[in-house]
Formats: C-alpha cells, structure tokens, sequence
C-alpha cells in the first residue's frame, strides 16, 4: 500500500502516477478498503472475460463441439451467482459502513478549526483568532475537526491527500474530520461545481511539525494580521455590541431565556416539539428566532438576518457554546424589573455596555464563578 | 416456432412492393403520421441530431483539457460547454433513445400489434420532444447554462445568471415526452398483446421496455416539478430551495436524484432489453434463465426506486441514512450481476456468429462489467467519500451509460437496420467500428477512474496546481479521438446503405420473434398482413441445426421448412 511503489513501477518516460498521497491516519485504511474491491472488481472482471472469450470461441459457429440438450436454467448456478455477490457484497457494505462511522465520528480532542466557503475562495478561521484564506496551516498528529458553512452556493471541501471530503452547505453547519500523520503541502480543492472559477476555487493545506506550527502560531500567522481576539471573544464582544445580553442575562427572565448551560441542553417548544440545543440551532434561532420559541416565551426576538456576516454569527456561536459547562448553576440575579433600568440599558453606548448588568456577567467566563 | 394465422380474407393486391417507408411520401404524410414506425424514423433523426451537438460539446472538453491551464476556452465558456454535454446527452439522448426509436419501432411489431394503443399521443410526444429540444438549443445558443446538467441549488436557482429559465422549461416540456411514451408503452404491452402471447413468452426487450415505462411513470413527474420549482424560484423568488429565502438546498438534490438514479435505469433496462435479443440471435439458442432475466428488470425497477440517497452521502444527509442507501445500493448490484451470467451461459452449446450486431453485444459485457463493478466503489459509503465528485464518478457512468447504453444502441440499429430500412450495410465496416468504438471508448475512460482516484475533480476547467494528471488526460482525449471515429463511421455506412445497400430479405439473420418471421423488411403500414397467433415458445433457436447447415449437411431440409412467412 506504498504510493512510492506503485508509482516506482509505473514510471517511464512519463510519470504515470497511480495512487494520490498517502498522508492521514484514514487514508491507509481507505486505501485498504479501496484496493480491496479493487481485487474484487479485477477478479470478476476477469472471470466475466475468460467466461465469454471461452464460451464464444469454443462455440463459435464453425466449431465442430457437441451442442445437443443446452442448459436453459439452473436453479443452483443462478443460486450461486446471485448468493456470491450478495455475500461478498455485504462483506464489502459492514467494512465500508464501519470504516464511515469512524470518518464520520468527530474528535472530542484535537483542533477545531471553523471554514467557510465563498464563490470562489476558502476561508479559515482558528479558535486563537488568526486567519488565513486558501490556506490552512495544521500540525501534524492532531486530530483535526473542522465546521464549515458557506457564504453562497454549495461547495465541497476535499482533501485527496487526507482522503477526506464533504459538502460545505449554505444555511447549516457541516463537519470533516482528519488526523494528518505527514508534513507536507497538500491540496485543498473544491468538488462540488459552484459557478464560474470553480476550479480555481484550489488551496494548501500545510501540516507542519508540531515545533514549526508553534512558531507559526506564535507569529500569529504567516500571512495575515492576527485577530487581536480569539473566536470566543470576537463572540463575546459581539453578544454585547449587538445588545443580545440585554434580554439574555445570566438567569431566565420574561422577556428571554438564558445562554448559561444552554448548549447541547434540551429545548422544547411552544409546538410541543423539541430538541438538543446545538450549533445549527443557535444559528437559526440567530437568524430566524421566530421559527423555533421555546417553551414558556413569547416570539419577540428579531430577526439578525441581514445584521450579522456568517463570520460573526460563528463567533457568537462558539461564544454561546463557550458558556455551556455551568448548567444550572449560576449566581442568581434578578432582571432589571425598573423601566428606568432597561432602558438606561439600551440607551447607553456600547463601551458603557459591558459594564452594564446582564452584559457584565456575561464578561466573566463561566469557570471562574 | 410452430404458429398459425387466424382464419382471415387474404389481401389479393401485391403488398411486396408496398411498406411504411413508401406508402406516402409527402412531407405532410410525415409529419402527421401517427404510424408508430415512422414515429421511430422521426425519433432517430431527431436523438442523432442531440447527440452530435452533444458530441461536439464533448470533443470541445476533450481537447479544452490537454494542458492544464486550457487552450481555448474561458472557464465560464467551459462551464457552459460541459453543461450542454451533459443536458443533451442524458435529457435528448440517453433517457430515450432506446425507448424512443427501437422501442417504438419494436414494441407493437413484436407482440403482434398493428400499432401502440395511443398513436396520437405517440405523435404528441415526438412534438413535445421537439419543442423542448429547440428551447433548449435555443437557450444554448443565447449564451448557455453553467449549472451543470444536475442544476444544483441555489446556483442554479439563485447565483447563475444564464439562461436556466429557459432551458429549464425546455427539460420540463421533453418530461411529458417521456411520460407519453412510458403510458403509451404500459398499456399497449398489457392490452395489445398477440393471441397466445402469453407474459412469459414476450421477448425480453418487451420486458425491459416494460420495467422502463413503469419506472418513467413513477419518477418523470418528480424531476420535472422538481426543475419546474427552480424555474418558480428564479422567476418569483419563492424560497424553495434558497437558503436566503428560507428554503432547504439539500431538498433539490432529494427530489432530483429520486428521479436522476431510476433514471439510470431508465438508461441501461432498454439496452439489457437490446442485448438480450443479439445473444439469442447470434448465439442460435435460448436465453439461459429467460425469468432470471425478466424478474431482475423488475427488481432493478423496484429496488432502484430506493437508493437515491447514494448520491448524497457527504451532501450533510445523517449517517445512518447513508448507510442505509449503501446497503440497498449493494443490493440492487445483484440482479445486473444475474444478467450478465445469464448473457455469458447463453453463449455455451450455442453456435456463435460474430456478425456486427454481435461483436456490439460482447463489447456491452465487457464494458458493462467494468462500469457495474466499478459502482461498488460507489455505492460502499466510505470510499465514495474521496470519489464523489472527482473523475471516477465521470468514468463509472460513462461506462454504463456510453459503454452500456450507446454500445446497446448502436448493436440494436445495426441488428433491426435492415427490419427497419430493408437495407443491409457493409459487415466489414460495421464490425470494424464496433471494435474502434470499443477500443476508444476504454482509452478515453479508463485513464479518468485514475485521474479521480488521485483527487481530480469533475468539471474543472483548469489543473494548473498537479500537472502530474497531464499524462491521463492526453490519453484520454487521444481515446475519444478514436471514439469519435467509431461513431461517424456508422453514420457514414449506414447512410450510405439506404441509397446503395443490397435489399434485406424478411428475416436475414435467420432471427426467431414476430418481426422477424411475420413481417417483411421494411414491414408495411399494418406490420402484419394478418394478425399473428402466437403458439411457439420465445428464442426458439436450433444451435445444433445452424452449425449444421453451416457445414452444409442438412441444407436442404432447413430451405423445405421456410421460417418466413410473409
């Protein structure tokens, strides 16, 4: 399962390359299940061939052979041929199914990375802030697992190399995993035709060793200017700009809900329906709240449909999700009850803002409580 | 095959002379025929004109792709050429050019009708296909599409800026042509049949034909609201499909692919149905397993009703779905499986002739196999991920759909040709451009399984950043070179047969089946001077009688028995 070798035996004149680089920790195990029905597809090829080359010249007209009394049918052959298939076909099904599920199962460890894509560019964006455009820097060794939403038409993220590809969707978060075991510059390329320059829509991924990553990390990047914030703060600071902690404030109140605890809780709501609190929901009920209101609220909310990029709806994201591990246990405060309070509230700029009451608690992180 | 004809007043005028071709030949006495064989005639003109325009489509991305930043063509240019490829080719050609020529041509003559049971509607729908093919071409020729014959959402619905309206109502329209010819098919195969032409003595052809309009039936409806929506979306701005408008992206690809994979078998039943007649034929003996064969066209109808979701496995669809539509996609592989044991068995203690026809039925098994085999990788959920997408998925259709479904075609015109024109073509070039065709055809999409196995994605215009694919794609527009020359040399000899080809007799490949030994060649207007009783069983071949009148030995005996009966 060497590339090296394959490609070795199949070199001339020209490079006649036969397997695309080996560098994540599922691509042997691709690889593996590829050539697997590889051999298979050879096998009955083959069979199929030597069957019909044998068949058709034995028998050909001129052929001076005993025709009398052909088979018209068999049960047991036809058993055979149908039951043969069948089995190995399902072989095949149970290791590709179980080899899915591994691509499929998301890290909890490793680095998260957020990307978007856009006609007709990737852009990536990491949890320490810095970002890059049509190149992603990685170390090598960690699992990586990346949330990706498009700003456009659907994209698809693929990395050859990685052996790793999935849709990039406009209007929901889509996931890709991978765990780089080479250093190495490799292609990021789009799959899924998206206009005009799609196939230009083309990146690097550079997996660098872990010394090299953290000094590219340090420097904030190679390429561009670091964001002065990480992805929870540019969050944070946009919860308090947008004025979301004047309604959510630390506790339930009338008029809102509270993002303490509120990830991957469960939500019900007023049609009775309900659900696990996750990344797409927060999106939407950024975006289009009066879709889903949860149980015991009126649907008050606007609509952040045309306020917020799909950037900074990312940064709120992670900002909400950053607030998730205190359930159920945090400092009881009242909502400012006083109309005096709240519109003192909604009045003062934005710097006075963060220190204003629901916003303050929202500064302090949920673990130094 | 023992059958007797029912008891009527024999015709006294001279009816040798007299056939569909010359009864009439006004232009108007064309156009408004409602004679299901001249309907087929229309429909050969009219999917050979859609299907050069897509070959020069083709040959265009072909020569486009030999250097790795292009050599004529803007991307947006390129986007458009490789979305017209596609729209002509599956939508005017491959959904019914079996159905459409042979199918209407056959399926009356060979269960013993006079015509379909709604010759009108069967007008109607060359018209409705007409109409939808001249929209379309008129849209192509105002500037083109750049979606993608597959027309994702939102770029097709909200980000193009080309004429997908257009050519959007053009597919929408050539929809009802299908559907008219699926309703014309189901009813005339259940009401129309010959006395004594009991279910399980139709040709296989009339099997698969059948299986085909059922699956038409189910599905066109849907991929024509589905295209209809899109139109909906880009002309009001209903969200249906556009996030920004609230709609759902993934529901289009839903909707398009419960249709768009039945429709692959829209593609491929009519060519099993083709191969199964040209193995009997040229192999002078009975289809081993005649209900294997018939059972699998029906089980790949049903079945292949549930595996759509095979195309969308990384598209954000759950993984439980996706590994649910990779085990019923497994599964429909099984009865292709049964049938090309069953051609390949057919063949033993036969008595093989390699005339034309022929060495396009083996070229089918031998590219049918490699294209069904290589749909595994496919239909396994884990390895489609790094293939879906890429260049693999452009050679695994083509392999069914060129490989199968053209290989059939063009075995099927050449086998019913003389049926058809009462003319016979030259056997040297018709062998010889079977085997160019078989020979490009696997240079120009052979090399593309690598290309997509080393990460090369499907219509991309530019490879700049990994010359190193260079090498596969020379071969491969070298190969459709060849492939272009086994596609013009039929046109060239065929045409040519019409004018200076030697007059076929009724039944010159000594062939068992209605059309065969009832009609004469061309048959004429009502197909049978009288209405045949069908009292023999199907594939009533004799190998051991063939070969021996190969040797000459009983000759004689075989003249005395006069299988045709016009």
């Amino acid at each position: 399962m060497n590339s090296g070798l394959f490609n070795l035996i199949a070199s001339g004149i020209f490079q006649f390359p036969l397997m695309p680089e080996q560098a994540s920790e599922g691509a042997a195990r691709y690889d593996a299940l590829f050539l697997t029905i590889s051999a298979l597809t050879v096998l009955f090829t083959v069979i199929v061939y030597v069957l019909v080359a044998v068949l058709a010249v034995r028998y050909r007209r001129s052929a001076k052979i005993d025709r009398s009394n052909p088979m018209t049918h068999s049960t047991i052959l036809e058993a055979i041929w149908l039951g043969v298939p069948l089995v190995l076909g399902l072989i095949m099904f149970v290791w590709s199914a179980t080899n899915f599920i591994k691509v499929r199962t998301m890290p909890k460890e490793g680095k998260e990375i957020f990307a978007m894509g856009k006609q007709w560019m990737w852009h990536f964006e990491h949890l320490d802030g810095i970002r890059e455009n049509n190149e992603l820097h990685v170390p090598v060794g960690v699992p990586i697992k990346m949330t990706m939403i498009s700003q456009d038409v659907i994209h698809s993220m693929y990395l050859p190399a990685m052996r790793a590809q999935y849709h990039v969707v406009p209007g929901r978060y889509t996931q890709l995993q991978f765990t780089p075991t080479k250093t190495g510059e490799y292609l990021i390329l789009c799959a899924m035709h998206c206009g005009t320059q799609h196939s230009e829509m083309v990146g690097k991924l550079i997996v660098l060793s872990e010394t090299d990553y953290q000094k590219w990390q340090d420097n904030g990047g190679n390429r561009f200017r670091p964001s002065p914030k990480t992805m929870e703060e540019a969050g944070r600071l946009t919860f308090n700009e947008q004025g979301c902690a004047n309604c959510h404030t630390n506790v339930d109140n009338p008029r809102a809900p509270t993002m303490l605890g509120l990830m991957d809780s469960k939500r019900t709501f007023t049609d009775g329906s309900s659900t696990i609190a996750d990344a797409d929901y927060v999106r939407e009920s950024i975006l289009n709240p009066e879709r889903k209101i949860t149980a015991g609220w009126e649907n008050i909310m606007q609509s952040y449909h045309d306020q917020l990029t799909e950037e900074e709806v990312m940064h709120l994201v992670k900002y909400i999700q950053s607030l998730s591990g205190v359930k159920g246990d945090y400092e009881k405060s009242e909502f400012p009850s006083d109309p005096q309070a709240t519109r003192k509230l909604n009045t003062t700029d934005s710097a006075n803002r963060e220190q204003s009451a629901g916003a303050a608690q929202f500064q302090q992180t949920p673990n130094s409580k | 095959m023992s059958s007797t004809v029912v008891e009527t007043t024999p015709k006294v005028e001279p009816q040798v002379e007299k056939n569909y071709l010359n009864a009439d030949h006004t232009i108007k006495s064309w156009l408004l025929t409602t004679d299901h064989k001249r309907i087929a005639v229309l429909y050969l003109i009219s999917v050979t004109v859609m299907f050069f325009f897509g070959s020069v489509a083709a040959a265009l991305i072909r020569y486009e792709l030999t250097a790795p930043r292009g050599l004529l063509l803007s991307s947006e240019a390129f986007n458009k050429t490789f979305s017209a490829h596609g729209v002509f080719m599956v939508f005017f050609f491959l959904v019914l050019a079996i159905p459409a020529t042979l199918g209407n041509f056959l399926v009356p003559i060979q269960i013993g009708a006079r015509d379909l049971a709604f010759p009108r509607l069967n007008l109607l729908s060359w018209y409705l296909y007409t109409i939808a093919a001249v929209l379309v071409l008129i849209s192509m020729f105002m500037g083109g599409v750049d979606a993608g014959w597959t027309f994702y959402t939102p770029l097709s619905s909200t980000y193009s800026n080309t004429q997908i309206t257009l050519c959007l109502v053009g597919i929408f329209i050539s929809g009802f042509s299908s559907i008219a010819t699926g309703v014309n098919f189901v009813a005339t195969i259940h009401k129309m049949r010959a006395p004594g032409m009991t279910w399980f003595k139709l040709p296989l052809m009339i099997w698969s034909t059948y299986a085909t309009s059922v699956i038409v039936l189910l599905g066109t409806p849907v991929v024509a609201i589905t295209l209809f929506l899109v139109v909906v979306e880009r002309a009001f701005g209903f969200g249906i499909f556009s996030p920004e408008l609230g709609g759902d992206p993934v529901l289009f690809q839903h909707l398009f692919w419960f249709y768009s994979h039945p429709a692959v078998y829209i593609m491929i039943l009519p060519a099993m149905g083709i191969i199964s007649e040209l193995i009997t034929c040229f192999s002078r003996r009975e289809i081993f397993g005649y209900k294997f064969v018939a059972f699998s066209s029906m089980a790949i109808a049903g079945i292949g009703f549930l595996v759509w979701g095979h195309h969308m496995f990384i598209s954000s669809q759950s993984v439980y779905q996706g590994i649910i539509f990779s085990l019923i996609s497994f599964i429909v592989a099984v009865p292709s499986a049964v049938k090309v044991f069953n051609w390949s068995l057919t063949l033993m203690k036969g008595s093989v002739h390699f005339s034309t026809p022929m060495i396009y039925a083996l070229g089918f098994l031998g590219l049918f196999v490699i294209g069904g085999l290589t749909g595994l990788y496919l239909a396994s959920v884990d390895t489609d991920v790094h293939l879906t997408g890429t260049y693999f998925i452009v050679a695994h259709f083509h392999y069914v759909m060129v490989g199968g479904t053209i290989m059939a075609f063009l075995g099927g015109i050449h086998f019913w040709w003389p049926k058809m024109f009462g003319r016979m073509y030259s056997e040297f070039w018709g062998k010889l451009s079977a085997i160019i065709v078989f020979v490009g055809f696997n240079f120009t999409f052979f090399p593309q399984f690598i290309l997509g196995y080393l990460g090369m994605p499907r219509r991309y215009h530019l490879y700049y950043f990994a010359p190193e694919w260079q090498v596969y794609h020379i071969m491969s527009t070298l190969g459709s070179s060849i492939l272009g020359i086994g596609f013009v040399l039929p046109a060239i000899y065929l045409t040519h047969s019409l004018v200076k080809g030697r007059k076929a007799e009724a039944n010159p490949w000594d062939a068992r089946g209605l059309e065969w030994e009832y009609t004469s060649s061309p048959p004429i207007t009502e197909n049978f001077a009288k209405t045949p009783v069908f009292r023999g069983k199907v594939y009533d071949y004799d190998a051991v009688a063939d070969a021996a009148k190969y040797e000459g030995e009983i000759e004689p005996v075989i003249e005395g028995k006069g299988r045709t009966n016009v």
